[in-house]
């Protein structure tokens, strides 16, 4: 067979079953390679199940920071779950390496692949050297790691030290981990030739960037946005943002002199229970959030219209997975579009943010509590599974301590005082925005009632139709107003001129620069623009008019964003094309080329 | 007739420690029909805040949807309120509460409300051991929708239309002993001398207080067929025990000797003073007061009062540890842990 070295560009997978303690060691591979300063990027390929059922850890290896997932076959296979062995041998791209555990033989039928087999008797070894079952378990993934160390040339030293930071509170479990690692290390060397032809080389291009998933980053900024009022039921994949949330109050936010906690999180009923607490927090007048994904945004649809008609800040972390109904629960999509932007009955609207990363996940989360407060509306952070529970290279996470959180249109007692009467949805300013009152501000001043119900500007109950037109018009004018607070779109703009441009947004973020570089291999030059909020700026119909050819791509089937695009800035269908990947994985940049190419072609062929 | 409310003040009112007048402590005029029991809630609600001299805009006023949940419109102008949608009140309050605990939760709410769309939250709501006061104004009918037997009207009895309710009774004070609530009563709404002061305590205990008050509809469920009628219920109510409420600046006279007496000592230092109708009668017993309750139940009787306190419950705030200070009034300075932090944690990231 030929070989070429491929060095720092390459994908790993590993095959697992579930709940055998493999994510960590993946992990850590992972993170090696990040700090030999090789970019990295790596997808849990994960079941809706707790134990027992085969899962995938794929690790993209590419030094130009192309860090989508790579379509295709892989180039090592790290197969440790006989029950998709198969499967694996045939993910393996020419060439490339199958690395499985040898103790037992390998089936005939597997092995006449054009590829090479590395056979390491990873259970008898641990077999030998361990006897409690459970080490015997755990380790065979830490001999695996110390293997791959070997062959594909990573620093030993760097995942030692990952070891020892990992195990830092429990000394005996580092000595035991490093000389597993040994063990598969040492056997490479004795049985392989190492490295192989696929090489990580050290390299000096991470900067300063960090490794962490994106719900972690929301929570820490939910963290830095104020939040204090938690509402929410466990769901996957967004469990893990109150869970890092909890985990981040209770170093951050216990006071130290009385052990009090400054914030409260109730994992409530339902999801109906979880976003009424957050809204309950809310029109009290503290920064609430819950984090939910779509059948929870189903749920949640009752609640959302009632705080965008009564004008209750809320923000809601929405990390969106494959629909519909259940769909897949562990997969990722981006098709809670238009379930968020119009949910609930009536004539509804939400704010959406779409994080691209986790630092934007960081940013925009922090952000989203001064956007509730300051539209008195809630706040929809669209995240996805992808995002959310995978690592990803990331700019660190930003915060400037000059930022001081807007509250809003809130009335003081003093400022309460000087008025000589107060409405509580009079438009003074004529953004749409009116000022609000807390409970408990002022004796006489201030207080009213907060309704679904339609009202007048006092907040008086009302079904007059001149009250009602007068407050829905309203509504639609602090939508508009909310333009302007909104983070904008990120326009970039090719050297050379083109008729052809791509609009993408949240995690179809991560295909773009590969893809704007194959595409531009084959001649076609792109403008880019990326969506970051909704409602659309103007900016945007100003980006689509200015292109012959708009290809909005997306994770979902039904072309959701095209769809907004088109109802909301009153395009004709014919504008915009569209792009889509719907699979339960994240699209590749080669899914974005094919589509952009097949339909040049075709329009070339009508020519 | 008119539907503006006269702000005419009688000089003689009298005035509470705060030099308030009953009427400042009044809401808008009501709509409810003519003769509703809500109003008596009403009522008897302005008068326990106004006995108490509770400043108005420190109460907040809770409510779901239905009939019962217009009524906080109808009370305390000076409290904020929020008429929430159906059957979801108590997890709207659980968060308004998670961001002031300083502030009196009163919270109205409906058979429907409660009992049918709301059955999930009220149930979590008293495990939450929210400290808050939930009524139920219990009239075993659907108003606004004209008429509908609710999951409280009891199995046999007939609606307006002659529709039988075919299936058993939700009794809410049974729910809510079963779940831990740590003050239970039930009240007729038109028996205010048992209400108002059942209401004081209510708002001065430290916990999750339920009173179900049977609160007859007089335009759906006023007929010869229903048990919530005030007929009925006139003619069947059966008081457990009379409460007296004693705050905690009156003298609190000595009963000692007098096995009729229990004087129940609450958070503030109140006392619930109870005379018993029943000898056997044992409100801190959770227990028998659900075999109480059936057992009145049986006989066609409604067994009022309270009819169980624990006056050393814990709130969830208590249980959960929360700063004293209330949520939504720490700083920026408290919640963010600036930048240096920051630069340690994605530091930790590398």
């Amino acid at each position: 067979m030929m070989t070429h070295t491929k060095i720092n560009d390459f994908v790993v997978k590993f095959a697992n079953t579930n709940g055998t303690g493999s994510a960590s060691a993946n992990t850590m591979f992972a993170k090696a390679i990040m700090r030999m300063g090789v970019p990295v990027s790596a997808k849990n390929i994960f079941p809706s199940n707790i134990q027992g059922a085969p899962t995938w850890y794929e690790v993209r290896i590419n030094e130009r920071d192309f860090l989508a997932r790579r379509a295709g076959k892989c180039d090592i296979v790290v197969a440790m779950n006989a029950q998709t062995y198969s499967l694996d041998v045939s993910d393996v791209i020419d060439n490339g390496y199958f690395l499985y555990d040898s103790s037992k033989p390998l089936s005939d039928t597997l092995t006449s692949q054009n590829i090479h087999y590395l056979g390491i008797p990873i259970a008898d070894i641990c077999r030998k050297e361990f006897n409690n079952p459970r080490q015997r378990q755990l380790f065979k993934n830490v001999i695996y790691l110390g293997a791959l160390a070997a062959l594909l040339g990573i620093e030993f030293n760097v995942i030692k030290t990952l070891i020892s930071e990992q195990f830092k509170t429990k000394e005996k479990l580092i000595s035991a981990n490093i000389y597993a690692l040994e063990l598969g290390h040492q056997y490479a060397i004795n049985h392989f030739s190492c490295p192989l032809d696929y090489q990580i080389q050290r390299r000096d291009l991470i900067n300063n960037r960090i490794m962490v998933n994106g719900n972690t980053a929301c929570a820490l900024g939910a963290i830095y946005g104020g939040a204090t009022v938690v509402g929410w039921y466990p769901i996957t994949p967004s469990t893990s943002v109150v869970d890092a949330f909890a985990n981040y109050c209770q170093r951050l936010r216990v006071d130290p002199a009385s052990g009090k906690k400054n914030y409260a999180i109730v994992q409530a009923e339902d999801e109906l229970a979880a976003i009424g607490i957050a809204i309950g927090g809310g029109f009290n007048g503290a920064r609430a959030f819950t984090a939910t994904s779509g059948p929870g945004i189903s749920l949640m649809a009752e609640f959302l219209g009632l705080a965008y008609f009564a004008e209750i800040p809320v923000v809601l972390m929405n990390i969106q997975r494959a629909g519909p109904s259940t769909g897949m629960p562990t997969r990722t999509q981006q098709s809670d579009i238009l379930a968020c932007a119009y949910a609930s009955h009536g004539d509804t609207k939400h704010i959406l943010l779409f994080p691209d990363s986790p630092h934007e996940c960081f940013e925009l989360s922090a952000m989203a509590f001064d956007l509730a407060d300051r539209l008195q509306t809630p706040v929809i952070i669209m995240s996805d599974l992808d995002l959310g529970m995978n690592d990803h290279l990331t700019a660190p996470m930003q915060w400037n301590d000059k930022h001081k959180y807007d509250h809003g249109k809130i009335l003081s007692m003093r400022e309460l005082d000087s008025l000589l009467s107060f409405g509580r949805y009079r438009d003074v300013d004529g953004d749409g925005i009116c000022y609000r009152t807390i409970a408990g501000t002022h004796p006489t001043k201030g207080a009213f009632f907060t309704r679904g119900t339609s009202r007048n500007q006092d907040a008086v109950y009302s079904e007059k139709s001149s009250d009602y037109v007068a407050n829905m018009q309203r509504l639609e004018r602090k939508f508009d107003s909310a333009k302007s607070y909104l983070p904008k779109p990120q326009v970039i703009s090719n050297d050379t001129p083109s008729d052809v441009a791509l609009i993408y947004f949240g995690t179809t973020s991560q295909a773009i620069t590969e893809a704007v570089y194959l595409l531009k291999a084959q001649g076609i030059n792109v403008n880019l623009m990326r969506i970051r909020a909704f409602p659309f700026q103007s900016q945007v119909a100003t980006f689509i008019n200015n292109h012959a050819k708009v290809f909005v791509i997306e994770q979902n089937r039904d072309a959701q964003m095209r769809t907004l695009l088109m109802s909301e800035l009153n395009l004709a269908p014919d504008n915009l094309l569209s792009i889509v990947n719907y699979d339960g994985l994240s699209i590749p940049a080669q899914a974005i080329v094919d589509g952009v190419v097949t339909h040049c072609n075709q329009q070339q062929e009508v020519s | 007739m008119s539907f503006a409310k006269s702000t005419f003040h009688h000089k003689g009112l009298p005035k509470n420690e705060l030099g308030l007048t009953y009427r400042d402590y009044e809401g808008a005029l009501s709509t409810l029909c003519a003769g509703c029991g809500h109003d008596s809630i009403s009522a008897a609600i302005v008068h326990a805040c106004h006995e108490l001299s509770i400043e108005p805009h420190t109460i907040v006023k809770m409510s779901g949807i239905g009939c019962s949940s217009k009524a906080p419109n109808y009370f305390l102008n000076n409290a904020h309120g929020f008429n929430t949608v159906h059957g979801r009140m108590p997890s709207v309050t659980t968060g308004a509460n998670m961001a002031n605990q300083h502030l009196t939760y009163l919270a109205m709410s409906g058979d429907g409300d409660s009992a049918s769309i709301g059955l999930g939250q009220f149930a979590h709501v008293v495990r939450r051991q929210l400290n808050m006061v939930y009524m139920v104004a219990n009239n075993g009918v659907y108003g606004l929708t004209k008429g509908q037997l609710a999951a409280t009207s009891d199995k046999g009895v007939k609606n307006k239309a002659g529709e039988m309710s075919l299936f058993n009774d939700i009794d809410l004070c049974c729910m809510a002993l079963q779940l831990g609530a740590s003050f239970v009563a039930r009240c007729f709404s038109g028996d205010k001398r048992q209400l108002v002061p059942i209401l004081k305590a209510a708002i001065s205990h430290q916990g999750f207080a339920f009173i179900d008050i049977i609160s007859p509809c007089v335009t759906f469920n006023n007929h010869p067929d229903s048990t919530r009628s005030y007929d009925y219920v006139q003619q069947h109510v059966t008081a457990g025990a009379i409460t007296d409420y004693v705050p905690i600046k009156e003298e609190i006279t000595s009963v000692a000797g007098d096995g009729e007496y229990d004087d129940i000592c609450l958070h503030d230092g109140s006392v619930l003073r109870i005379k018993k109708l029943d000898q056997n009668y044992d409100a801190s017993n959770r227990l028998t007061a659900m075999i109480d309750i059936e057992e009145h139940k049986k006989r066609g009787e409604i067994l009022t009062g309270l009819l169980y306190v624990d006056p050393t419950a814990r709130s969830f705030h208590d249980i959960n540890e929360t700063s004293q200070t209330p949520l939504n009034q720490l700083q920026q300075d408290v919640l963010c842990p600036g930048e240096r932090v920051l630069a340690s944690i994605n530091k930790s990231l590398r």
